[in-house]
This record gives C-alpha cells, sequence and structure tokens, in this order.
C-alpha cells in the first residue's frame, strides 16, 4: 500500500498542491512582516530610550517599562508566532500530503483569534495593564483567550498530521509538535491565576514567592527552547534542504538531538535564578541540564551545515540560502554562548548585564530573523505564483545591512555588558566598591548608542525585504545581472543538476 | 517502503523515504558529537556527587564539598569584615572630628565616602555634590543647616524633614497676596519686596526703601535683618546669590506665596553609623566643609 502511495506522489503532486491551504499561509505572512517591522521599531524606539531619556516622551503609555514588552511581544509571539504558524501550515499540508484538519474556516479562525490575542496582549500593556512576568506579561483574559486558539491549533495540526498520505512523520513536523505542545503546557502552567473580578484585567498568580519565580523560569526559558528553538528548527529542516536541493545530512542525528533537546530543555530553567533565594540543589540541576544542552543543540546546526555539503558553492550565488546558513551558524553560537552563561562562575558574571541583552539577540536576530527572512523570500514566490523573487540583488543587500546591524548589536552589548559585570564587582586597594551605580550606567551609554544604530541597520534591511516582496506580489521582475557559478568551482553534480 | 538509493555527492544510502522532495541520508551520528555529549552528561554526574544537586522527599543530595550559596555568602562577608577590622573599631569608637585629624583613617573615610556618596547623594545632589535645582550644592560653602562635620553628620541621619521625629524640619508659611487692604501683601507690595529680595545678592538693599519696611516687617524673623539667613532654622541665606530653586523677582515671589520645601530622608535605615560617618567626611571635604 505504501508503495502504491509513493508510486502515486509523483502524479497526484499536482492534485495535492490544488488541495493545500495556502490562502491561510498568505495571512501568516503577510501578518509577520507587519509585526517584524511593528516589533523592530518598537525594539529600536526603547533601544534610544537607554540613550536619550527625552525620548520617553514623559507619557505614561511610551515609557520604557511599558513599551519594553511591546517589543518583546511583537517580535517573538507577533512576528515569531506568525511566522511559525504560517510556515507550519505549509509544510505540514506538504510533507503530509493532506489539506489542512478542519478546513479553512478553522485555519481562519485561529488566524484571526491569534491577531487578536496580539492585540489584546499589546494594548494591555500599553495601559499598564500587566502581571509584570517577563514575556508572560498578558493578563488573565487575555491568556484565556490564547489558551483556546492554542488548543486549537493543536488540533489542527495534529489532525493532519493524523490524516497524513505519507508513511512517516516528516522532522520538521516533530519539531513543530514539540513546539506547539510544549508552549501549550507552559502557557497554561505558568498563567494559572485568580481575577480579581469578572470584568477587571487584574489577577493575581496562584503561586508566590520563590516557587513563582521558578515556574516563571521554566516558562521562561522554555518559551526560547520550544518556541524559539524547536519550532524553528522546524523551519530549518525544511527550507535548508529545499532551497539547497540536497537530502538532509543524518537522520539518525535528527532522532538523537531531537530527543535529547526535548528532554534536557525542560530541566535548564533555573540557571535563571543562580544565587538567588531558589535552593542551591534546583540551580546546579538547572546549570548541569544547561551544559549537557549545549551538545543537542548543535546537532541541529549539524544537521543544518551538512546538509549544504555538495552544495556549497551556491552560497555564492543564492542570497537567500545565504541567510539561512548563516541563521544556523548564529543558532550554533548562541547555544554554544548559552550553555557557557549558565554555568554560575560566568553566571556570576553575565548575569543582570548587557551580555545577556547580546546573547538574546544573536539568537533573536541572527537565528530566529535570518531563518525567518529566508522562509519569507522561499515562500512569497511560491504562494503568489511569481517566476521568482522581485530581485536577488537586493536580498543579498538586505543580509550585509543586517549582518552588520546584528554585529554591531552583539559586539557592543559583549562590551557594554562584561564591562558593566567588571565595575559591578571592582574593589578599591582599601576595599571600597569602586564605581557606583550611576558610574556604570555612565558607561555604558556610547555602548547604547552604538547598539541603537545596529538595530537601524537591521530594521533597514527589513524595509528592504518588504519593498523586495511587495514588488514580487505585484508580479514584478528587476532586470538585473544573474548571480553566476565561479568558473574555477564547479561542482560535478550542479553540472549535471543545471539543465533540469 | 520507498527504494533505498545512494547520494551521488556523499555516497550514502538515503533513508528510503521522500517528503515534498525532501529526502533524508543514513549518515551515521559524527563521532565527535557523541564523544562531546557523553563528556558533559560525565561532567554533570561529577557535579552532582560534589555539590548540592537531587532532591527528595526529606531534603536533599549534600554534596561531597559541603558548599551551601548561604555558607559561601558568610565567608565573603566574614572575610571583608577581618579586611576591615583595623579601621572599623576606630571609626565606631571616634568621633568625625577625631576622624580626620588622623591621616590613615582620613584615607579610609574619603575612600569609603566617595563610593557611599555616589550609590546614594549623587542621585539628587549630584556626582561630587555638584547640586540640581531644588537639590543643595554640596561643594560651596553655602549652608541650609550647617557645614561643620557634625553639622552633616546630623543632616545625614535624621535628614531633612524627613518622617524621623528628630529631623531638622522647618517650614516657610505662605505670605499669599492678599488684597489692597486684606491681610498679607498685595500683588505690589510683593513685587516690591521680591525686588529687595533679589538686590541684597546684587547691590545690597537698600534700607531706607520700602522693600526693606516689608522685609524687616515679614522676613527678618528667620532670614535676619540682613538677609543673611539663620541655619539652626535652615532659613536661607538670601545675600549670597545660590538660589535653590531659580534666582530673579518671578521665583521669590513663587517661593513667598506658595513656598517649597526640600525633603531629605533619614539614612539611618539603610547606612549603618561608621558609613554615616565616611559619607560626612566625605562631604565636608567637597570644598565648603567648615
Amino acid at each position: 500500500m505504501n508503495q502504491g502511495i509513493m508510486a502515486a506522489g509523483a502524479v497526484g503532486g499536482a492534485q495535492d498542491a490544488a488541495a493545500y491551504n495556502e490562502d491561510i499561509v498568505k495571512k501568516f505572512t503577510i501578518a509577520a512582516v507587519i509585526w517584524a517591522l511593528v516589533g523592530f521599531l518598537a525594539g529600536i524606539l526603547i533601544a534610544f530610550q537607554l540613550v536619550f531619556p527625552a525620548l520617553n516622551f514623559d507619557l505614561e503609555w511610551t515609557t520604557f517599562g511599558r513599551l519594553r514588552p511591546v517589543h518583546t511581544s511583537a517580535v517573538v509571539f507577533a512576528f515569531g508566532g506568525n511566522i511559525l504558524i504560517g510556515t507550519s501550515f505549509y509544510i505540514v499540508q506538504r510533507t503530509c500530503r493532506a489539506p489542512l484538519f478542519g478546513g479553512p474556516g478553522l485555519a481562519n479562525f485561529i488566524f484571526w483569534g491569534y491577531q487578536a490575542f496580539i492585540v489584546l496582549a499589546a494594548s494591555g500593556y500599553v495601559l499598564g495593564v500587566t502581571q509584570s512576568k517577563e514575556y508572560a506579561e498578558p493578563e488573565w483574559y487575555a491568556d484565556l483567550w490564547l489558551t483556546v486558539i492554542w488548543v486549537l491549533y493543536l488540533i489542527v495540526y495534529v489532525g493532519t498530521i493524523v490524516k497524513r498520505r505519507e508513511p512517516h512523520i516528516y522532522v520538521a513536523n516533530w519539531f513543530y509538535l514539540a513546539f506547539i505542545i510544549t508552549i501549550a503546557m507552559l502557557h497554561i502552567g505558568n498563567n494559572i491565576a485568580v481575577p480579581v473580578s469578572l470584568f477587571g484585567t487584574k489577577s493575581y498568580i496562584a503561586s508566590a514567592g520563590v516557587r513563582d519565580a521558578m515556574i516563571q523560569w521554566w516558562y521562561g526559558h522554555n518559551a526560547v527552547g520550544f518556541f524559539l528553538t524547536a519550532g524553528f528548527l522546524g523551519m530549518m529542516y525544511y527550507f535548508i534542504p529545499k532551497q539547497a536541493e540536497r537530502p538532509v545530512y543524518s537522520y539518525r542525528l535528527s532522532i538523537i538531538h531531537f530527543w535529547a533537546l526535548i528532554f534536557l530543555y525542560v530541566w535548564a530553567g533555573p540557571h535563571h535564578l543562580h544565587y538567588t533565594a531558589l535552593p542551591d540543589w534546583a540551580q546546579t540541576l538547572g546549570m548541569t541540564f544547561s551544559v549537557m544542552l549545549w551538545v543537542p543543540s548543535w546537532g541541529g546546526m549539524i544537521n543544518g551545515f551538512m546538509t549544504l555539503s555538495g552544495a556549497w558553492d551556491k552560497l555564492r550565488t543564492d542570497p537567500v540560502l545565504r541567510f539561512l546558513v548563516t541563521s544556523v551558524a548564529f543558532y550554533g553560537m548562541s547555544t554554544f554562548e548559552g550553555p557557557v552563561m549558565a554555568i554560575k562562575a560566568v553566571n556570576s558574571l553575565s548575569h543582570y548585564t548587557d551580555w545577556t541583552i547580546g546573547h538574546v539577540h544573536a539568537g533573536a536576530l541572527g537565528w530566529n530573523a535570518f531563518i525567518s527572512f529566508g522562509a519569507l523570500y522561499f515562500l512569497v514566490p511560491r504562494l503568489w505564483k511569481r517566476e521568482r523573487l522581485y530581485s536577488i540583488r537586493l536580498v543579498t543587500l538586505h543580509f550585509w545591512v543586517a549582518t552588520l546591524g546584528v554585529v554591531l548589536y552583539i559586539v557592543s552589548m559583549w562590551i557594554s555588558g562584561i564591562m558593566q559585570g567588571l565595575m559591578w564587582r571592582a574593589y578599591d586597594e582599601l576595599g571600597f566598591l569602586q564605581y557606583s551605580f550611576i558610574e556604570t550606567v555612565e558607561a555604558m551609554r556610547p555602548y547604547y548608542a552604538i547598539r541603537g544604530v545596529g538595530g537601524v541597520l537591521f530594521i533597514a534591511g527589513a524595509v528592504i525585504m518588504v519593498y523586495n516582496l511587495w514588488r514580487t506580489v505585484k508580479g514584478d521582475i528587476r532586470e538585473e545581472a544573474a548571480y553566476e557559478l565561479a568558473p574555477h568551482a564547479p561542482a560535478p553534480h550542479e553540472v549535471e543538476k543545471t539543465p533540469s | 517502503m520507498a527504494e533505498v538509493e545512494k547520494d551521488a555527492h556523499s555516497g550514502t544510502d538515503t533513508t528510503g523515504y521522500e517528503w515534498d522532495g525532501i529526502k533524508e541520508l543514513d549518515t551515521p551520528m559524527p563521532r565527535w558529537f557523541l564523544y562531546a555529549f557523553c563528556a558533559t552528561i560525565l561532567w554533570s554526574f561529577a557535579y552532582w556527587v560534589a555539590y548540592p544537586a537531587w532532591p527528595s522527599l526529606s531534603g536533599y543530595t549534600k554534596g561531597v564539598l559541603g558548599y551551601s550559596s548561604r555558607g559561601a555568602l558568610e565567608e565573603d562577608l566574614a572575610a571583608a569584615r577581618r579586611s576591615r577590622a583595623s579601621w572599623l573599631v576606630k571609626f565606631e569608637k571616634l568621633s568625625v572630628a577625631e576622624i580626620v585629624k588622623d591621616p590613615e583613617l582620613l584615607n579610609y573615610a574619603m575612600a569609603g565616602g566617595r563610593v557611599i556618596f555616589a550609590e546614594n547623594c549623587a542621585p539628587c545632589h549630584g556626582s561630587s555634590g555638584s547640586g540640581r535645582p531644588g537639590y543643595p550644592v554640596l561643594a560651596d560653602d553655602d549652608w541650609l543647616w550647617g557645614g561643620t562635620l557634625e553639622d552633616i553628620k546630623t543632616s545625614i541621619v535624621y535628614g531633612i524633614r524627613s518622617t524621623h521625629e528628630d529631623a531638622k524640619s522647618s517650614e516657610m508659611p505662605s505670605f499669599a497676596a492678599g488684597g489692597e487692604e486684606g491681610e498679607g501683601l498685595s500683588r505690589k507690595n510683593l513685587e516690591v519686596l521680591a525686588d529687595y529680595v533679589a538686590a541684597l545678592s546684587q547691590e545690597g538693599g537698600d534700607k531706607k526703601s520700602k522693600g526693606w519696611e516689608l522685609f524687616e516687617e515679614n522676613c527678618s524673623a528667620c532670614h535676619g535683618e540682613d538677609g543673611k539667613g539663620v541655619q539652626e532654622m535652615g532659613a536661607p541665606n538670601l545675600t549670597d546669590g545660590i538660589w535653590l530653586y531659580a534666582e530673579g523677582r518671578d521665583a521669590v515671589i513663587r517661593q513667598i506665596t506658595s513656598p517649597r520645601h526640600g525633603v531629605m530622608p533619614s539614612w539611618l535605615v539603610r547606612l549603618d553609623d561608621v558609613a554615616i560617618k565616611q559619607a560626612a567626611v566625605y562631604v565636608h571635604s567637597l570644598g565648603g566643609g567648615k
């Protein structure tokens, strides 16, 4: 029977494509691009607020404290969330050869419901409605709504996999599924709260003290682990082999690193609470599991990189692939940096400093955003049935402008963070603290400015992308010189392949 | 199951499946990957043996090194106390006036006072006591509540108009503008009086003027007949050209009609006696100590 399916695969391909719900993927794609711009803009504003406090505008709604969650939620949950749900719907249909379970109505409900959640959450932040839990700021009413949407998302996803017409579930779907299930568990576990009244926004979290802190960072770290790592690895496992036109490097590696990642990640949260009231044993477990997490995390990087073996020369001619591969490099860098920072001795220097901010952005800008850009460049011409992108050269420009932005961002925050940590712990020869807090703030100011410039470059790149995608959707093709393979490095199979 | 085929480039078998055109190679795990993973696991086991690690219903494994972060903190604090023992005792016994006479102790007071000031005082008084509108400059010799070492120390300990019952406190009453015939000062008289006060720090006040009459009647009880202020009451010197909020006729009228008063907290809750003495010595040295 399986053989029958596989034999029919090539013939049935065209019919399958007609049945796929690509309209919903278009919607998520558009939403992702819009929220990306909103999130990046909020980020730049708050970055410059730290350099020029006047940019708080002396209005409660525009202060750093209220706009910071707007930035984090917009980039992680709005931009990241939309691209994750959108790509997952695209990939699950094609790798299962089945249309979305539940039909277009349910998919549309999830789309609009998710956008409503974002607006509900963000409007609360600006008006000062928050439960003051980092990355889980929305109050109970928004949390409940998201729970409904997320469970529906899970049903659609699992339903599609169940109805698949492929004998096996492709690795990208394992990662997406782990992401959807774990986020549901984290979201519910971390937001158990008692509303003060049915018609009020305020609620109180069920746990208190160090237990609340532990649950919060169990959530917070795994939001990184399952939203920003597992989900995006799902994207990686589809878009890199597709764009490189090469098979995935190692099936066995994908199994081992998937299960190791899933098993180890959920333990690592306590490293956010080193040297606090959290019991020593919990700190130890958080630290050691973080260190054990290093190699399984790199499993994804190896599989991403090595999938290119035999296609490395494409990096010269294909800037979309360059985005995807560079994202894997940043992924590898930040998943090594993370375990290092989880080691208590390092953490005592790095914690509460800008080093953490730099680390997060190495992952968020370099990994999550870059692979998302790569996915967008891949998807838009296909979804809108265009011959190719409006301009390949503009993708290259986007790549370099954004990369420069990321480098400025990370390096300035490394310097600023390590300097800050060293200044905090500096004693003079008589045994007195050498610097006051305000002196450390003054010292960081130039680096805050450099970071802001990095952010401006990053959003400039995103604007270039939006222009390129817009022209692509319109059906325009820019007249430009095509990239050509370097004459001295033609890979043998490339030459053979060219006619197809 | 579809046929297993060999990848032309690597010579490795595929797994035989295909999803939307994607195939997978059946490459074995990279050796270094397995070794590195095992190394981190072994290291973790070793760490669990050495340090507090696994919980049980009644407690947790304590680790053979006997480490606890609470214990480590105690040790650090004890070490800090030991390193300060040589001068700490003297600071506790001696008065600020005696401390500044001993060059070695003065050295400790200045080094400690500098950072205590920067952490606690600079947010209002500015770095090096340069002051801000509403927050007095500490680097000049114009003192609202006295500039001797003891005066400064008392201000730090109890604060100014703070919640502490021994705080230095005074309040300038409001000389709200009354009607032409009413109580208080008429608008016109206010302007005359303000001009007089403003002139005190310029060419000096004319004692035959109407302004002088108004000043003598309303202000001199606290600020003195010469306008040089009374520090026991915290009544500022009006003749030195140093203005806490703003200078000029309008600012003087504002202060007369709706007076503002600064508040400084008592630092007893935050700083111990030794730290307060260090801060007092440091502030005294900023340029204006008496």
